[in-house]
């Protein structure tokens, strides 16, 4: 067995703010934003599906943005945003759509789910109202194998009505 | 009625102690050889249990699939969980809760049939007696064999069984919590493999240097035989290295994979052995119309969103693995055989992204396993990437199924054939004496594969036949059945295993054959289909979705129907599809009908079958592996698409069962008849059929210029 040694330049710092914390990250700034959330900040809740940004299990707010989190790198985050699924709701608890996805049972086996909720969270941050063809919109980076797709449609919308402020238990 | 019979997960693991005990706290441990694999049964369970005992389900805690103290149930798979482990679990809580009652009655010197259990407490004339379950449990041993002696609850008396219990993972998980993927232990090594290509392949070089500078940080480089595996403490570096290794090992000799695998023509060619199965009467003479048709089923794969992770210690000769398997029994035999370590193996379920059959879970249990050995002290934790995902995962197995009907004066089939060849549809460890483990072959002194790998007997459900026996009345039928064998790929179970395109196959021959006679597709059916079950759910698909519809045929817009009972003896199903074609073919909407007897959790029954038509919807319509220099070539989710959200038709359910009728499994029910409803919808949409799965965009286009 052999080793070779580190070349990452260690002397390297990234600011992060996490789920409303800011966060220095020492060291190679090329390690990707789900790995530093995974490994080193024990946020376990953001997903490895694919690696590759094709299906959305690792997606992350990032400036109050969806994106992937697997292949972006630390060092070109200096100072922006990132909420994942343990910060969704704020510190107060489940976020609507947390609470909307146990109400509508959306989920089989929930690996998806993480991703999921970040994007819905988006689409409800712009929209409490969004149709059906919006919502599909909205998550279709998302690959679910189980088949639950339905089922977070009608979460997302219920979540939306619930932030509304408009307890609507039609939704369904 | 249930039958009070002793089920044989009860006979396998007869002590009640090895289902149930009480714990502190009023809590209440029910142990399950079945594991949750996305499919709800833990909630099941804990239903059954709740109803039997006369608990509060948030009182139960499952222990599931572990080998160090539950009960060994096998496989989990094909849909019988709730009929095997729910069977056991409803007759050892009810023996259980029948020795407390008895037990109270002598303490309390009144007869055992003045008390009741109200949430685990003893109760007599509606007042609280002092004893439960917990004050009494020091008192009443339960390491005493069951003897299904107690009546269990009748149907009528259910308060727990068919309510919608939510999900009891489901809090943890949209917390973000509950997945193998996320324990952590402080000695942590994180380990990828360098998956051979394709079987025997020899590692001709490996570009160790070139892997080292991909990840950065120190990592291992362990080699034995033509197994490769990178180790290392942080993850991201390991997995870095894990990509370029797959670019730079360079892999000779073996039986590279044709670019023409995934094909009929090829299966047709490998090696085969054939049976004939005669059910009923030959017809005297056989000189009616012929109806034939061929259709095909690619190579296909599970593609679970989470790659397979395990983790694994090794520690004073014991070794611990953690892992998805859907056999933890099997498992730790098999790997107790190749490590050599007999009696010293543990192996602990833990719940992991979908499962819907052989994964690599296994492989991935050994690959850790072996490291571990390897590594002792170290827990060693290996996740595959999604590139090996595709590339090292159990085949779906392909098949083609000829269908020949010769019909009689009265236009119904008086002889019917069906040849089917495919390759086994079981790989799983320990089948066919084989340890199955991927990563054993590509080490020193493999066990030396099988000389004949038989498919799953009928008896047991089938392989490549499961539902191959059409359910119709026909007065004589003919199985002719090839396995594809050897083959130098590794198939395996993918839900529904033979069941999915043998009911696409017959159910779109029923179209065919409709068509032939004149009739209505749908009236055809309930003429040749004498089983009232049957008829409910066709009748339900039909009603719901307004069949036969006003589309006129072959102008782009469609209904199909398509029915089957998975197994001939689990779950009733039948779909109904509308789908419009233009150069593709988009679901509109679709309707199930389903009659699962009794239904343990109506929601979770609904779940299930909604996902497994978005399942069958997304093989039928988009998938099929491809290969290329010598092995699989679809190595993301751009080169193997599924279907998306945006996608998605609105689907309704319906359960038409009755609770006095046995439960039937639901998991892999609606596979088949989905796949047929949008094949005879896009066959009346496009006034042509086609008969190859999937029914893709170039498929389409083939035959609207045809």
């Amino acid at each position: 067995m052999t080793t070779t040694p580190a070349t990452a330049d260690d002397t390297t710092e990234t600011i992060l703010i996490v789920n409303g914390a800011p966060v220095r990250l020492a060291g190679d700034p090329t390690r990707p934003l789900l790995a530093v959330l995974r490994e080193e900040l024990g946020l376990v809740g953001t997903r490895f599906g694919c690696g590759q940004e094709q299906c959305g299990a690792c997606m992350v707010l990032i400036d109050g943005e969806p994106v992937y989190s697997c292949s972006r790198e630390i060092g070109a985050l200096a100072g922006r945003s990132i909420v994942t699924v343990e910060g969704l709701g704020g510190g107060r608890g489940l976020h609507p759509l947390q609470q909307a996805l146990l109400d509508e049972q959306a989920g089989q086996c929930g690996y998806c789910l993480s991703g999921m909720m970040i994007s819905g969270a988006a689409l409800l941050e712009r929209n409490r109202r969004p149709s059906r063809r919006e919502i599909l919109d909205a998550l279709d980076r998302h690959l679910c194998r189980c088949g639950v797709h339905n089922r977070v449609v009608r979460a997302v919308r219920r979540a939306g009505a619930a932030m509304d402020g408009l307890v609507d238990e039609g939704t369904a | 009625m249930i039958p009070n019979t002793l089920p044989q997960s009860l006979i396998d693991n007869p002590l009640l102690s090895d289902w149930i005990g009480f714990e502190p706290e009023g809590r209440v441990r029910v142990s399950t050889g079945k594991v949750e694999i996305g499919q709800g049964i833990l909630t099941a369970l804990v239903q059954i249990a709740a109803e039997e005992l006369d608990v509060a389900p948030s009182r139960i805690r499952t222990v599931s699939g572990e080998t160090s103290g539950g009960p060994n149930e096998g496989v989990t798979a094909g849909s019988t969980s709730v009929a095997m482990s729910g069977a056991a679990i409803r007759l050892a809580c009810a023996e259980v809760r029948a020795l407390f009652l008895a037990h109270g009655a002598d303490r309390l010197g009144v007869p055992a049939e003045s008390l009741v259990v109200e949430d685990g407490r003893l109760r007599r004339d509606g007042r609280d007696t002092g004893h439960d379950y917990w004050s009494l449990a020091a008192e009443i041993d339960l390491t005493r064999p069951a003897t299904g002696g107690a009546p269990a609850k009748s149907p009528t008396q259910y308060r727990v069984v068919g309510t919608d219990l939510p999900r009891v993972d489901l809090p943890a998980k949209i917390e973000g919590r509950g997945f193998i993927h996320d324990m952590v232990a402080p000695d942590l090594v994180h380990a990828r493999i360098v998956h051979r290509p394709w079987r025997d392949a020899r590692l001709a070089s490996l570009d160790e240097a070139a892997v080292r500078r991909a990840a950065g940080l120190p990592i291992e480089i362990l080699r034995e035989g033509d197994f490769a595996a990178l180790l290392g403490e942080r993850e991201f570096a390991v997995q870095r290295a894990a990509l370029i290794a797959r670019e730079k090992a360079v892999w000779e000799g073996g039986t590279p994979l044709p670019d023409d695998t995934n094909s009929p023509d090829w299966v047709l060619a490998q090696p085969s052995r054939t049976r004939v199965v005669d059910t009923g009467t030959p017809p005297e003479r056989e000189d009616g119309e012929v109806v034939s048709a061929t259709y095909w089923r690619p190579f296909q794969t599970y593609g679970s969103i989470g790659p397979s992770c395990a983790l694994a210690r090794f520690e004073d000769g014991q070794l611990t693995v953690w892992s998805h398997t859907q056999n933890p029994y099997a498992l730790r035999e098999q790997l107790a055989r190749c490590l050599g370590l007999d009696g010293a193996v543990t192996v602990l379920h833990r719940q992991a992204a979908g499962c819907y059959g052989h994964n690599t879970a296994d492989d991935a249990a050994f690959d850790a396993a072996f490291l571990a050995t390897r590594r002792p002290g170290r827990t060693v934790r290996v996740l595959f990437t999604r590139e090996d995902e595709f590339m090292a995962a159990p085949f779906g197995a392909a098949m083609v199924i000829g269908l020949r009907a010769v019909l009689g004066p009265d236009r119904r089939p008086a002889s019917w054939t069906i040849d089917i060849a495919s390759p086994v549809h079981s790989n799983r460890p320990g089948s066919h004496g084989h340890h199955g483990f991927r990563s054993r072959e590509a080490l020193p002194d493999p066990p030396p594969q099988p000389v004949i790998r038989n498919d799953n007997p009928d008896a047991a459900g089938g392989g490549a036949t499961r539902n191959g026996y059409a359910l119709y009345d026909l007065p004589f039928h003919r199985l002719i059945h090839r396995t594809v064998d050897p083959v130098p790929l590794r198939t395996s179970s993918l839900r529904g295993l033979g069941a999915y395109a043998n009911i696409f196959a017959i159910e779109s021959f029923m179209d065919e054959l409709a068509e032939a006679a004149g009739a209505d597709a749908v009236a055809y059916r309930l003429s040749l289909m004498s089983d009232p079950r049957a008829r409910a759910v066709i009748e339900a698909a039909a009603e719901m979705c307004g069949w036969p519809g006003d589309a006129p045929r072959g102008e782009g817009r469609g209904l199909g129907l398509g029915f089957g009972r998975y197994k001939n003896r689990a779950a009733y199903m039948a779909v109904a599809a509308e789908v419009e074609v233009d150069e593709a073919v988009r679901l509109v909407r679709i309707w199930g009908a389903a009659d699962c007897g009794l239904v343990i959790t109506p929601d979770g029954a609904k779940n299930q079958l909604e996902g497994g038509i978005i399942q069958a919807a997304s093989w039928a319509l988009k998938e099929e592996l491809r290969f290329a220099d010598g092995k699989v070539a679809t190595t993301n989710w751009d080169d193997y698409p599924i279907l998306r959200f945006s996608e998605m038709p609105e689907i309704e359910i319906r359960l038409v069962g009755e609770s006095r009728d046995p439960p039937l499994g639901v998991g892999e029910a609606a596979m088949g008849p989905t796949a047929a409803a949008i094949g005879n919808a896009v066959a009346r949409a496009l006034g042509t059929r086609i008969r190859a799965l999937p029914l893709s965009r170039e498929r389409i286009m083939a035959a609207l210029l045809a």
